[in-house]
Order: structure tokens, then sequence, then C-alpha cells
């Protein structure tokens, strides 16, 4: 205790990782997480650790999977046209499993979009690349969950083998809140005995770490078959959400990021006027806290999503209520301007609450 | 030098199976990349670093016989094998021998921007380019080194420049890059050239244990099968034909400028 910080977004996903353990990133500027990258060139060197600015986004994917493959815990940042680039070798990742983690602070899309924040690239993120692979995927909306997810992400990582997308946005990681910065203490891991560090410091044994498993024994459909039961293991196991205001609700804002911060505001003002208003937040977007949903729909409450895109999250959430309630959508056109600064601001969520309830 | 030492280089030079597995060759009759992974591999037990080698294997035919050896390997995304490299030395803080094999297509197209960016952060790795002067694993399609009038399936008339480009020299093009210390082409279409090669790519290990920065070799590699040729043919028309376009030699060999 008593580690208390008032930073920004960017510094405690960087403390967040440094307190995970983590030395090694690589990385590309992008506008709006540079911050992050920046970070790393300065603080890694002073630790001993490995800071390398890579030529693409590609690159740097790469680089964290050879990293990976060696058993370290690495990671890298970026914003949504280089979280593109970097598809194809998430998916490369996902095949070897390779534990590590990247961190997307989503901007506006599609293409070049906007350098401010959105949330458009929720689906990208929950649902992956080619070839049918999951990726946990977490989102936080405060400074403090910035810092604290880092190392939960690290955390899950090890503990499945998997890549974890900390999946933020440009407000998040721009803002700037006091947060107390300790290491959190997590459970023991498997030990990375398949690491790729040379025959030599293994007893001899070598390991390979093949994209193209299935080619040798286990066959395809076993690798793939074994990778799914991972994932079916993962969504019993590893679903989060927070809730507030949440019991007695008959309404149920559904939001993430910084939208959840807004919608807590605007389930404040509903309360302070009586209004039976609560929040459920998706911690985890994968795997997705469907059963959730599902029981508060059986039980008569009703659902408005809120996003800062055209309904991504929605796609979820209709997943998780069956049809069982009526769910309506407040998105990217409540925005209080039309630019990109737009904002989905409380008074707006509240404004529609009203006419809902 | 001690007894031992020298029993145990014997037993090493004597036992080339050592390091393999018993998975079956996977190539064609008269492929060139088998050879080329039985001569990196005595390479490496020459120099004494294969308890620390570590290949990063690309996309392609080039790579398959390194499947059946005991050695740590990675196989990655298409071209992206230097970041990779460069990601495992990283990781190891440098106490490792980190190599990639790659095909001509793997590492002078899709891979060029890795290659080249690779290359001009000098990362401390080694590079081997098996140069067959086509795509062989997806049957004989136009390589950015294919031969100008050369026949491919995406070339039926033979490679035009206008309309398909012109060959790439790879190592000519790292010897103007910094970051390279060393930059050579082979060949593995006879002995004599075997044994050159080889040569070669001791060197271009070497500088990797030195700290040097990116060792780069290239070696003409035959494809009997896509180039519609028996072995022993595929091996004179690289001797007779493809040197004319593509001559052996070291283009680079000394020290990056620190």
């Amino acid at each position: 205790m008593g580690n208390k910080l008032f930073i920004h977004g960017y510094d405690a996903v960087g403390y967040g990782a440094l307190n995970a353990g983590c030395r090694h990133f690589f990385g590309y500027p992008i506008t709006p997480q540079n911050e992050i990258t920046e970070f790393f060139a300065r603080e890694l060197p002073k630790r001993g650790g490995r800071f390398v600015q890579t030529e693409s986004e590609s690159s740097s994917a790469s680089m964290v999977f050879g990293a990976a493959a060696a058993g370290v815990r690495v990671m890298t940042s970026t914003s949504s046209p280089g979280w593109g680039l970097m598809q194809e070798t998430i998916s490369h990742i996902s095949m070897c499993e390779l534990p590590c983690v990247i961190v997307d602070v989503q901007r506006g899309g599609p293409g070049q979009g906007t350098t401010r924040h959105a949330q458009t690239d929720y689906l990208n993120a929950t649902r992956g690349g080619h070839g049918g692979y999951k990726n946990i995927v977490l989102a936080p909306s405060s400074v403090q969950e910035c810092h604290d997810l880092m190392q939960l992400a690290f955390y899950l990582a090890d503990k499945h083998r998997i890549l974890t997308v900390v999946l933020a946005d440009g407000i998040l990681i721009q803002i700037a809140e006091y947060i107390n910065a300790d290491p959190i203490e997590y459970d023991g891991l498997p030990p990375k005995d398949w690491a790729l560090t040379g025959f030599g410091k293994k007893d001899g044994r070598f390991d390979q770490i093949h994209s193209t498993r299935g080619l040798i024994p286990p066959i395809y459909k076993t690798v793939v078959e074994q990778l799914h039961e991972k994932y079916n293991r993962i969504s019993e196991t590893e679903v989060r959400f927070k809730t507030y205001e949440a019991d007695d609700a008959d309404l149920l804002l559904i939001a993430y990021g910084y939208v959840a911060r807004c919608a807590e505001e605007a389930v404040n003002m509903a309360r302070s006027e009586g209004l039976k208003v609560g929040l459920i937040q998706p911690v985890t977007l994968w795997p997705f806290p469907y059963a959730v949903l599902n029981e508060k729909a059986s039980k008569g409450s009703r659902f408005l999503v809120v996003e800062d895109s055209m309904g991504q999250l929605l796609e979820d959430v209709k997943l998780g209520v069956e049809g069982k309630s009526r769910i309506d959508f407040l998105g990217m056109s409540a925005r209080h301007v039309d630019g990109e600064l737009g904002m989905i601001f409380p008074e707006t969520i509240f404004k529609e609450v009203k006419r809902l309830t | 030098m001690s007894e031992q030492v020298s029993a145990r280089k014997k037993e090493k030079i004597y036992d080339p199976r050592r390091y393999r597995s018993n998975m079956p060759n996977p190539a064609c009759a008269g492929c060139g990349s088998p050879i080329v992974c039985g001569m990196i591999m005595s390479a490496l037990e020459e120099l004494d670093v294969i308890d620390k080698a570590i290949v990063v294997v690309g996309v392609g035919c080039t790579g398959m016989a390194f499947f059946g050896t005991k050695i740590d390997m990675a196989f990655c995304a298409h071209g992206s094998s230097p970041s990779v490299a460069a990601g495992i030395k990283h990781a190891n803080y440098d106490d490792a021998i980190v190599f990639t094999i790659q095909g001509d297509g793997d590492c002078a197209a899709i891979g060029a921007g890795y290659l080249v960016n690779s290359a001009a952060r000098a990362d401390k790795i080694t590079v081997f380019m098996c140069n067959n002067v086509n795509y062989g694993t997806t049957g004989g399609q136009m390589a950015p080194t294919t031969l100008l009038d050369q026949v491919t399936t995406t070339t039926p008339g033979g490679r035009d420049s206008q309309s398909h480009g012109f060959p790439l020299h790879v190592p000519e093009m790292l010897s103007t890059i910094q970051g390279v210390s060393y930059s050579a082409r082979g060949s593995v279409s006879s002995a004599a050239n075997y044994q050159r090669t080889k040569k070669y790519a001791k060197r271009a290990i070497q500088k990797q244990i030195d700290g040097e920065g990116l060792g780069f070799l290239e070696v003409l590699s035959a494809c009997p099968v896509n180039w519609h040729m028996t072995p022993g043919d595929a091996a004179k028309w690289i001797d007779d034909t493809v040197m004319k376009e593509y001559p052996l030699g070291e283009f680079t060999n000394g020290q990056t400028r620190k």
C-alpha cells in the first residue's frame, strides 16, 4: 500500500506491465498510444530490459512472437490501423499458443479514420482474424484499471498460454487519475519449460514451436479441437464483469471502457430521481458475461447498450439476452459534437434513460 | 588442443546424424534445401555453438528439412523471420545463436521489408536465403529472383522486365547497409561449391558469435521438379545459367560500425 501516483493512462499501462515483470517491448509509433511506446523506450533500458522501435506493427507483433516463444513476458501496444496490421501475426501467435500481451488503444475507424478515441475495434478484437481463434480481451475503464488489468493480462496469458488483448481507448489512455501502483500477487504458474533457449540450457531437450501445427503429429483436427477445448475452459472460468446498482434495476445499462464511466454517472443521475437503473460492465469482452445478462433478462430487466461505435458490443448483448427482453441502443450518433472530439456524455445517456423509463 | 576436445570434435564431424530425428526428409529428389540444412548444421557443430542454436523457419519448402533436426525451432508467419529471430535473440539477452532459413520469396518478396530493416538495425542474427529462382511450395510461380525470360506458371511467356520486374540481387543490396557485417552468395550445386559455401556459412555465423550485426548468406539451390529438369540437369543449369545472373562471392566481410 501507499504507492499512490497521479498519472496518465499511458503511464499506468507502463507501470502495470513493469509490475508484472515485463522487460521486453517492441513497438511502432501511432496516435493516440505514442506515450506508451515512449514510456518503455525510457524505462526499460534503466531496468536491463529490451526496447526496439520497429519498422511496422507487423514487425512489432513478429518480435513479440519471437520473444514470447523464448519464454519472457513481452508486449506491444498500438492503435486501430496498427492493430489491423498485427492480425496476421496474432493468428500465428494463437496457433502457437504463445503467451503475450497486446494493448489496442482504439481510435475512430474504419481506415485511417481519426486519431481520437472510439470503440470501433470491439468485434475484431473479440472475434479475431483468419482461421478461427480466440484471445482473452480485457477492457479497463479507469487509469487504475489500466494499471491493474495489465498485470491480470500477463497472468492470464501465462496461465492459459494465450494472447491477452487489453482493449483501451484514446480517452482512457490520455486522462490522468490517482492510482495505487502496487504489484498484484497471483497464484503460481506452470514453468515455461518449452521456451526456445537452445537445447544446451534444457539438458538436451529441444522444442519446436510450429505455426504449421497439424502438418506433423498431432494431426490438424486434433490441434484445432485441443485449442477449442482450451477456449471452452477459459469461457467457463475467466468471465469477469462489474455491476453498479444492478440488483433491483428495471433498466440495465451495458457499457465498457470510457463509456462505462459516463454510464455510471448516468446511473447516479437516474437514481437521484428515483429511477431503478443500474450498470453491468463487462471486464472480459472475451469471454463475454453472457450468463448474467441472460439471468437478468429472465427476471424481466430491460437493457440499454451504450458504446462509442455504431453497434458492436450490441451484438454480444443480443447473444446473451436471447430475445428474452427488450434491448435499446445508444451509439456513436449520440456524440455531443459531430467532429472527432465528440463523446457520449452522462447527460445524453440520462436523457435516453428518462425517455425509456 | 586437449585429447578430450579433439575427441569431441571428431565425434561431431564423423556423426552427422547426431542432431537428426527420425522424421523422413520432406524434400523432392534433387532439392537443394536439405543440403543447405545439413551444411548449416555441420557449420554450427564445427563452431561449437549448436547447443545454443535456435532456427526460425520461414514459410516455404526451404526450412522443412529443419523439422527433422534436434535443435530449438520456431515456424512463423510468411516473411517475418528476421523480426521473430530478433525477438528471440533479445529475449535470450543475446545468449543464443539465432538464425533464419528462408526462401527467396519469403526473404526477398513478402519479407523484404523485414529483412532490410533488420539489417539496418544491425540485429545480431544470421539470415540464410535459399534461392531457387521460383516459388517451389506453391508450384513454380515467379519469384523476385526469377531470371529474365525464365518461364514460370505466372510468367508463361517468360519473365519480361517491363511487365514482371527485374531479378533482385539480395546480398549485393544488403552490402550497402551499414548494419550488415557479412553478406555473400554461394551454391550447393557441386561438391566444390558446397565446400566454398560452407566456409561462407561459418563466417556468417562467426559474425554473430562475435556480436556483429546481421550476417547474410544466399545459397543457389536447385528445384528440379518445378524447373522440369532431372537433378543432374538442374545442378548444371545453376552452374551454367543462374550463376551468370547471380555470381558467387563475398560482398561484405567486416565489422559493423559501432
